[in-house]
């Protein structure tokens, strides 16, 4: 059953609001952080490795 | 017919000490553990936020429990993995270990920290203090600092292999610090109240209440998975960026 009757109800959580709100809200900071840093990593490693083989590539032809 | 077992076993633990085995096999798992990550962390913040009844002791604030617990376990979970793979990459010389070893410092920091700030948060309102020097919260303190030492002892050391082996060390070491944190609670008078669940034991709350905690305590298994399989991935291309595998799969690869 859901405990609040309103939205206003549900935001302030009797006076302990600022509390939940905030313990989850940094939760929310942290785990986004870490669930996007090895994205970003990957694509600046991805970039990164790709720039190295165009740079290889006119040099040793054969290989590739 | 254990000999076949016993060389199954020693087949896929060589093969997933393999980084390009672990590269390929993670692509087909990531999939499954974000799909459960989701699933289970949005019914469960559902479940917390909403449906969880309020504790006729702590009102509402009650619900950062379905936060601060799975995070506080997750912390020392980590901790105990990030020591096992550092010991078997120290003995057995396993590529993929090591590895697993570097990333789980930073996310382990990450899930430390979440259960030091929500138990703050928490305390204000429960205990009418922010921060209390006792056993657990100190011992806690001292995971994240341990956590902390990892990845500075990392970054601080440029051969690969030197790092690998102090990291682990260090972690090994640390690994005290765990039965501390676990029985804190038992061993010493504290603030801190003793474990609501126990694995042999019924939870002393109604259903309502630790249902939510089950499923976040699932989530948070899942996310975890998906955290530490992303930079694990990460940091084999890194690491094997000179082998033709990774060159044929950036070059395969559009620019993601």
């Amino acid at each position: 059953m859901i405990q609040f009757s309103s939205f206003s109800e549900f935001v302030q959580m009797g006076t302990h609001g600022i509390y939940v709100w905030s313990a989850y809200g940094v939760t929310l900071i942290v785990l986004a952080f870490n669930v996007v840093a090895p994205v970003l990593r990957r694509r600046e490693l991805m970039r990164e490795l790709k720039r190295d083989i165009t740079r290889e590539a006119p040099r040793n032809e054969s290989s590739s | 017919m254990s000999n076949i077992v016993w060389d199954k076993v020693k087949l896929y633990y060589h093969r997933l000490g393999s980084p390009r085995y672990f590269y390929d096999i993670s692509a087909r798992f990531l999939p499954w553990f974000i799909a459960a990550a989701v699933l289970l962390l949005g019914s469960g913040l559902t479940l917390s936020l909403l449906f969880a009844p309020q504790d006729y002791q702590q009102g509402h604030s009650f619900r950062i429990m379905y936060i601060h617990v799975p995070a506080a376990s997750l912390a020392l979970s980590i901790y105990l993995m990030m020591a096992v793979s550092g010991a078997i990459g120290l003995i057995w010389k396993m590529k993929v270990a090591d590895i697993v070893a570097k990333v789980c410092a930073p996310v382990g920091a990450s899930f430390t920290f979440i259960a030091l700030v929500t138990g703050a948060i928490w305390g204000k309102p429960t205990w009418g203090t922010w921060w209390i020097w006792d056993a657990r919260l100190t011992s806690m303190l001292i995971l994240l600092f341990l956590y902390l030492g990892v990845i500075a002892l990392h970054s601080a050391m440029t051969d690969r292999q030197s790092a690998a082996k102090s990291t682990a060390l260090l972690s090994l070491v640390g690994v005290v610090n765990l039965p501390i944190i676990k029985y804190s609670v038992n061993w010493w008078n504290t603030l801190h109240q003793p474990a609501s669940f126990k694995l042999t034991e019924k939870p002393a709350m109604p259903e309502d209440m630790w249902v939510p905690l089950l499923v976040m305590m699932a989530g948070f298994y899942a996310l975890l998975a998906v955290m530490i399989i992303m930079r694990t991935r990460c940091e084999i291309i890194d690491r094997e960026r000179r082998s033709r595998w990774v060159k044929a799969l950036v070059s395969g690869e559009n620019t993601r």
